[in-house]
């Protein structure tokens, strides 16, 4: 690649790709939380009005704020990725610019306006609106979320296994919305995302309730928190794995080429072997170091001991780079298996016997990002694979880069990295700073209501500057 | 039908990314500018500028991607065409939109020691989007001419949108705040009254010095009885507006709201001269809306979803205004 890399055109390429893998990862960091963690806000207010326990809304009001945080972030990087497509992929836009419009203008018509609009209501409104009210604009806010999702995989899903379309002229012209919309990975795709996303806000909870309980936090807030993130974890990790197994046959069916990549799999074999480490080399078509598992690659996709899958050789022009995807591969499995044992052994210990033992405090704390691994990996092995196509099949890659002068995406992408490095340093920290002020709370025995005030009232001792400006106001 | 050989889907669209385009321009006009009128100089009315906007700022932004996206759906190639002509004030723009965006929440949430920090944050992230955004205009307007004229033209329009949101902005602060933070805004928004006018007055002037086709649809017989009352037009709302802020505040606020109101009025009316401007053109002179529209069954698909959706949108988007109406209180949670 890098010799290509003097050649102009080619040297855009890159830095496109580069620019838009960059933004779009940065993006799904806070959509992966904010998707379940929303859910899980509707449940606390739910449980809360039906339980009647104030344990419930202080995990509300904790949560809320961090949400509150996280959907700010969601939302500008949101707001740079409607711009990408045209900036960046003005041959994407001009070939199936009559798909991906409509399904990117439903996501902005049915989602974006209903979260954006119920959203303060459902943060500043908890005064203004009534209980019933609240918890509506809470649900809608959910509602919202749960559609961007939809839309958004729709168009990615057609993107992979396109149907209902056809060619005039070199453009793409919708002959069936219906099997547009629910295109055939669209079903495994969304059920994968959305449990990706509660197994992220999950660890994303568990990790942070953890963090304040190994700091000390005596409240049982934090706790409850905790063995609510533990139990959800516990449902949804098996099932992640049963549905990613399922999305791995339908990946089969319609782009063998990235099953090939991820398994390792060079030249057609039968009785494939499951590869748990190697090193695949490009060069020679071969692996190295492989530790393998025979038959058990053509077990779990084909359910036979001696089924047949294809290898990579046998999509000349065609196949995806296979390092990437195989070890993002492992990594996504890996972390999932992880995640396998840490919920397991925190509902035997957090829930069945109410301990908490400072090595499992201290692993779930090492687990609260584990999700945005997992979906990062995810997403590689999907995107990548899909490689060289921009549209399985239909539109390549390198067809439908921008010819800017790679000059000024060098400079725009400096830019938009520096932005994203100090951003995640700044949320990662402010988290930290919040879970502190949280435990402070307790100690200075302040009742519910006063966690609604600005949390520099809250620091008391830290700035009494600002504290007293915050009283004048 | 004006032009009965043309399909009419495609002006719809245009009218509907039209609207987009002013509603945004309205509604986080009003937010960038309390953003760029951040003083430096007093926290308590920093507080208070930014919890007037905090519960629509993102509802506010939303009409951005909504006409964005509208232009990508419905005239992808003019899509294409426009974002790469204006690629780095684009970057520079977002980068501005993410500061200010994050700025919001951080500088309640952030250590304290830091929330100084993020307030300038936020000023800079602002004044960034309003003046790339008035750039991006100006470039738009002169179809992406590189020569030097239509590169001053560009600065200027980036000067006069931006004087434009701080007037818009400084009207919101004096409809929604009181005391003497209501009396400092007037204050702010009777230099930017005279600062857009005087923006508005130069770019006319120069909009019809750079072009003969603008010249004879503005001056030709017998459009100029259009001109001359929207002139007028504009000139009663600038004095009025001068006069009414020099009052401020009048007893029981009364007609707090109409520096707003009537700088949404100007707003529509600079949009509308434009929009008259550039019709039938996407691209100056290159690209008709004809030429760029995509085909009718993806516009179709997504008039009808339109259609249904759109009012719904307004309904809850007052709903919203209503709830959080009345002078600005502390935002809790
Ligand atoms: C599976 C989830 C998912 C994926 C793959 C994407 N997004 Fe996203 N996006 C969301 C899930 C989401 C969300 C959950 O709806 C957000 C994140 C912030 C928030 O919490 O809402 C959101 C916000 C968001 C916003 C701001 C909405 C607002 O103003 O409220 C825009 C403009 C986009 N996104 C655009 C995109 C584009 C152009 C993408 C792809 C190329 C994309 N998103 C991928
Ligand atoms: C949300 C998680 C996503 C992540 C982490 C992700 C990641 C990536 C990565 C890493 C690439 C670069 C692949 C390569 O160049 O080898 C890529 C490419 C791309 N993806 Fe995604 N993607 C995501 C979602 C989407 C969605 C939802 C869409 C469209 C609706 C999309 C459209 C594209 C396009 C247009 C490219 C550019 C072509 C390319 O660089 O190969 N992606 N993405
Ligand atoms: C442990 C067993 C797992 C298996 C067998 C599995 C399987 C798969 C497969 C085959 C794909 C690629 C599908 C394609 O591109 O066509 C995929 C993608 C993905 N995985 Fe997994 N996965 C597992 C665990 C996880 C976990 C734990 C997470 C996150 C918490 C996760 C998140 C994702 C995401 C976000 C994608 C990209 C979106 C998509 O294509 O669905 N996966 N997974």
């Amino acid at each position: 690649m890098l010799e290509l890399a003097t050649d102009p055109g080619v040297s855009s390429l890159m830095l496109s790709r580069i620019q838009f893998a960059a933004n779009i990862s940065f993006h799904i960091l806070f959509p992966t939380i904010n998707i379940a963690l929303c859910w899980m806000l509707l449940f606390f207010k739910v449980r809360y009005a039906t339980t009647g326990d104030d344990n419930w809304l202080r995990v509300y009001r904790f949560w809320v704020r961090i949400f509150a945080l996280t959907f700010a972030l969601g939302v500008v990087t949101g707001v740079t990725m409607s711009f990408q497509f045209g900036t960046n992929w003005p041959g994407f836009m001009e070939t199936v610019g009559n798909i991906a419009g409509p399904l990117l203008g439903y996501e902005v018509l049915t989602a974006f306006f209903l979260e954006a609009t119920f959203l303060p209501i459902m943060l500043f409104g908890i005064e203004r609106v009534s209980d019933r009210m609240h918890t509506i604009a809470t649900a809608l806010v959910t509602l919202g979320t749960s559609t961007s999702a939809f839309w958004i995989l729709s168009l990615d899903s057609w993107m992979q296994t396109p149907t209902g379309f056809e060619m005039r002229d070199g453009v793409a012209y919708v002959t069936d919305w219906w099997e547009v919309i629910f295109n055939p990975s669209l079903p495994y795709r969304l059920t994968h995302m959305l449990l990706a996303s509660g197994l992220t806000a999950a660890f994303f909870v568990a990790g942070i309730s953890a963090y304040r309980v190994y700091k000390g936090d005596p409240k049982h807030s934090a706790k409850l928190a905790l063995k609510f993130a533990i139990i959800t974890a516990a449902i949804l990790a098996p099932l992640q794995i049963l549905v990613g197994d399922f999305h791995g046959l339908n990946t089969l069916k319609y782009q063998p080429a990235k099953v090939a990549a991820m398994e390792g799999i060079w030249h057609t074999e039968k009785g494939a072997p499951l590869l748990l480490f190697a090193i695949p080399d490009a060069e020679t078509q071969s692996n190295k170091y492989e530790i393998a598992i025979p038959n058990l690659a053509s077990i779990i996709l084909t359910h036979e001991v001696d089924g047949e899958l294809q290898g990579i050789s046998d999509f000349p022009d065609a196949a995806p780079p296979v390092a990437p995807i195989f070890f993002s591969f492992r990594i996504m499995v890996g972390t999932g298996v992880l995640m396998l044992l840490t919920a397991g052994f925190g509902c035997w210990y957090f829930v069945r016997k109410n301990q908490y033992p400072p090595w499992l405090l201290k692993a779930t704390i090492a687990m609260t990002f584990s999700g945005w691994v997992a979906t990062l990996a995810g997403w590689y092995v999907t995107e990548i694979g899909r490689q060289p196509f921009l549209v399985s099949g239909v539109l390549r890659t390198a067809d439908a880069a921008t010819q800017l002068p790679s000059g000024n995406i060098a400079l725009s992408l400096a830019m938009y990295l520096s932005i994203y490095l100090l951003l995640l340093i700044a949320y990662i920290s402010t988290l930290f700073v919040m879970a502190h002020r949280a435990i402070r709370l307790e100690a200075n025995n302040l009742h519910v209501s006063d966690m609604q005030t600005d949390p520099a009232n809250i620091q008391g001792g830290i700035s009494e500057k600002s504290f007293n400006l915050e009283k004048q106001a | 039908m004006i032009f009965p050989e043309y399909d009419w889907l495609p002006l719809a669209f245009v009218s509907l990314m039209g609207l987009a385009f002013l509603i945004y321009a309205i509604l986080d006009g009003y937010d960038l500018g309390v953003g760029v009128l951040l003083p430096r100089d007093n926290q308590a009315q920093r507080d208070s500028m930014i919890y007037s906007i905090g519960p629509f700022w993102d509802a506010n932004e939303t009409w951005l991607v909504m006409a964005i996206g509208l232009l990508l759906i419905a005239f992808p190639s003019a899509h294409s065409y426009i974002l790469q002509g204006l690629y780095l004030p684009t970057a520079i723009m977002l980068a501005g939109l993410i500061l200010r965006g994050v700025a919001f929440d951080f500088r309640t949430k952030a250590p304290s020691r830091f929330k100084q920090k993020w307030d300038l944050a936020f000023k800079l992230g602002s004044l960034l989007a309003t003046l790339t955004q008035g750039y991006m205009l100006g470039r738009y307007v002169t179809g992406f001419e590189d020569t030097q004229a239509a590169l001053a033209f560009a600065v200027l329009s980036a000067i006069c949108v931006t004087a434009g949101y701080c007037f818009i902005g400084s009207a919101w602060l004096v409809m929604k705040t009181e005391g003497e933070l209501q009396v400092r805004a007037a204050r702010w928004a009777r230099y930017s009254n005279v600062l857009m006018a005087l923006g508005i007055v130069a770019v006319s002037i120069s909009n019809l010095l750079l072009s003969d086709i603008i010249m004879d649809k503005w001056l030709g017989f017998p459009q100029v009885f259009v001109l001359l009352p929207t002139g007028l037009l504009l000139a009663f709302l600038f004095l009025l507006n001068h006069m009414y802020l020099k009052r401020v505040p009048l007893e029981n606020d009364l007609g707090c709201w109409v520096p707003f109101a009537s700088a949404s009025i100007i707003f529509v009316l600079c949009f509308c001269g434009l929009a008259y401007n550039f019709f039938p053109y996407i691209v100056w002179q290159k690209i008709t809306i004809w030429d760029a529209a995509s085909s009718r069954e993806s516009l179709w698909f997504i008039f009808v979803g339109a259609a249904v959706v759109l009012p719904v949108i307004l309904a809850y988007t007052a709903f919203t205004y209503r709830v959080f109406r009345g002078k600005t209180r502390k935002l809790n949670y």
